[in-house]
């Protein structure tokens, strides 16, 4: 292969000398940010009994809760598996956020992020990378969810398209969420207490929602805070647009959250990786 | 001091100004000045919690001094750390490698964090793998290398940006001698080659065997500096060292010496020998012969030699590198 010069263009120039390319700090951030993608994705790969491990529990959720309490279970009429599928999308999303929160303590642990740290390259695209990863994490076992509740009984009845909707939703939602666990594990630091910890708001967000169960038979203090918080306002959403109901308020509200989480805790997330 | 801007043909490759650096009410370092010429290997020599790792940090970018100014190749490294970032390869103790990802994989990934196109970072990988004999556990993860071939995984990561400054915290820190060997062998190519290394140890040998320069630095301060023998000069010349065939006899041994010198002997219970600070070293040695013989004492060795760099730290700080927890118990019983 002869090297030769090419011209600046949208993706930057190559130097043919050194072989590297000269990108202005935005296309950095990008191709630093599929770097780390890939480098995450490598070890999502590698590490199958993690992804085997995030599916386990849900499908043992979905069969244990559709059939242990789906018969006695009240939802309005409306058939449980059709009820529970939207929320235990959401709650899977949420219990694969502590991947990484781990993931990153280990890897703050492990010394590689000063070797990233000492490379000029974008500083953001290591936690960007890591989101995303863990982002796209979602779209498999969810899609696994979605199969296992097709078996059991659940039957989105408002399209496909309104269904993949809910579904982007609710990775939306994962990946706002991811940014919530990145900063509590560079926060913690050590592997164990990020194990601990990252339990600890995923349950009582997850349950004290309309994930299981209407929130409306919950007693009044615990609907207070049920009502208003967004695992509820996204589950709704997504169980809207499965099955039908008003959208486009509880849509609206729902994005908010997801950019408001990303927002807020993107911010902190990075400003704790920055200082480190 | 000369500033320039891209600092392309500095002659001091890194200059670091009065840097003090506090963790709480720790000072890790505490007005430390050094000047790394360009070519040069400078060896910062000191025990564990010295402040030496933290000092790298800072060159490297990835710690903020508290005070002080810290350039590499002429640039502020708080003013401008990405143009630094391109300078320096960082590699050390921590061993900075992704387990799950094969050799070649972590290389080609820093390539591509470097810029470089995908064919480009793969002939870079393909090269350094070549170099540090890792071309046929390329494909294999790293989790399945051996101490060895990890610490030569990551120094060869932080070769990939072809650094004009290479930064080694520890380099060979709990490595077997052969080893470590190797890898210095390998240091010493990259220097011949024209790159400039920032070299931590706490192993006085090593220090010896690849630095021009040394600075001596104990509780965040640089307590000594200069090339190796100006070191060791500072001793006051000579020591003379025994060592008795019966590891019992070690006491007797420092007794006679003490004797002969009139000095305060030091004991080495690893490896079973007793040296002391020999100004008339002929006549001593003569002197310590002949007792030896009278008292019935059965020697391995008895030698008269340039004082070791664990002499020099003994002499400057009043107590030995081994005092402190290091790794150096773990290396001798190896």
């Amino acid at each position: 292969m002869t090297p030769t010069a090419t011209p600046p263009n949208a993706l930057g120039s190559l130097d043919p000398m050194s072989g590297k390319v000269n990108r202005n700090g935005l296309l950095r951030f990008v191709f630093d940010t599929a770097t780390m993608t890939r480098r995450n994705l490598l070890y999502l790969y590698r590490r199958p009994q993690v992804v085997v491990f995030a599916l386990i529990t849900p499908i043992m959720f979905v069969s244990l809760f559709n059939f242990v309490f789906g018969g006695s279970m009240d939802v309005g009429g409306q058939n449980y598996a059709d009820f529970l599928i939207p929320g235990i999308m959401v709650q899977t999303v949420m219990f694969g956020g502590s991947n990484t929160a781990v993931g990153l303590a280990e890897d703050m642990g492990r010394g590689v992020i000063d070797r990233f740290r000492s490379l000029p390259m974008s500083r953001m695209a290591v936690l960007t990378g890591r989101t995303i990863a863990d982002g796209l994490r979602g779209v498999i076992t969810n899609t696994v969810i979605i199969v296992v509740g097709l078996v059991i009984g659940f039957r989105p009845s408002n399209g496909i398209l309104m269904t993949g909707g809910a579904f982007l939703l609710v990775l939306l939602f994962g990946y706002a969420t991811t940014w919530f666990y990145a900063w509590m594990g560079l926060k913690l630091k050590s592997v164990e207490a990020v194990q601990a910890a990252s339990f600890l708001p995923t349950f009582p967000l997850t349950f004290a929602a309309s994930t299981f169960a209407p929130v409306e038979n919950m007693p009044d203090w615990l609907q207070t805070f049920s009502a208003n918080q967004p695992v509820t306002a996204i589950v709704d959403t997504a169980r809207a647009m499965m099955h039908g109901g008003d959208v486009a308020g509880p849509l609206i509200r729902s994005l908010l959250w997801c950019f408001g989480i990303t927002l807020i805790f993107g911010f902190l997330a990075t400003r704790e990786f920055r200082k480190g | 001091m000369e500033t320039s801007g891209n600092g392309s043909d500095h002659e001091v490759a890194v200059e670091v100004n009065n840097i003090v650096k506090h963790f709480g009410d720790v000072k890790a370092v505490d007005g430390v000045s050094i000047s790394v010429k360009q070519g040069e290997v400078f060896g910062l020599l000191g025990p564990n919690g010295a402040g030496k790792t933290t000092l790298v940090r800072i060159v490297a970018t990835l710690s903020k001094p508290t005070s002080g100014v810290c350039l590499v190749g002429g640039i502020d490294t708080v003013a401008n750390p990405m143009a630094v970032r391109s300078l320096i390869g960082l590699a050390g103790q921590a061993a900075a490698v992704d387990d799950l990802l094969t050799g070649r994989e972590n290389l080609e990934i820093v390539g591509r964090l470097y810029q470089l196109t995908t064919a480009e970072a793969r002939r870079r990988a393909d090269d350094i793998l070549e170099r540090l004999s890792l071309t046929e556990a390329a494909n294999r993860q790293v989790s399945t290398y051996s101490g060895g071939m990890r610490r030569r995984i990551d120094l060869g990561a932080s070769l990939v940006g072809r650094p004009r400054i290479l930064l080694l915290d520890e380099p060979t820190t709990g490595l077997d001698p052969r080893t470590r060997n190797e890898l210095w062998s390998f240091i010493q190519e990259l220097v011949d080659n024209g790159t400039t290394v920032l070299l931590t140890t706490q192993y006085l040998e090593e220090a010896d065997e690849l630095a021009n320069r040394l600075a001596v630095i104990d509780h965040g301060n640089i307590i000594a500096e200069g090339t190796p023998d100006q070191l060791k000069e500072q001793l006051g010349g000579d020591v003379l060292m025994a060592a008795p065939a019966d590891p019992d006899h070690l006491s007797v041994v420092a007794e006679v010496l003490a004797a002969v010198t009139g000095e305060t002997p030091r004991i080495d219970a690893k490896r079973h020998s007793v040296t002391v600070p020999a100004a008339d070293r002929i006549a001593a040695l003569l002197e310590a012969g002949q007792e030896f013989q009278n008292r019935g004492v059965a020697l391995r060795d008895l030698s008269i030699s340039r004082p070791s760099l664990d002499d020099v730290f003994l002499s400057i700080t009043g107590k030995s590198t081994e005092d402190g927890e290091d790794g150096e118990d773990q290396e001798v019983t190896q």
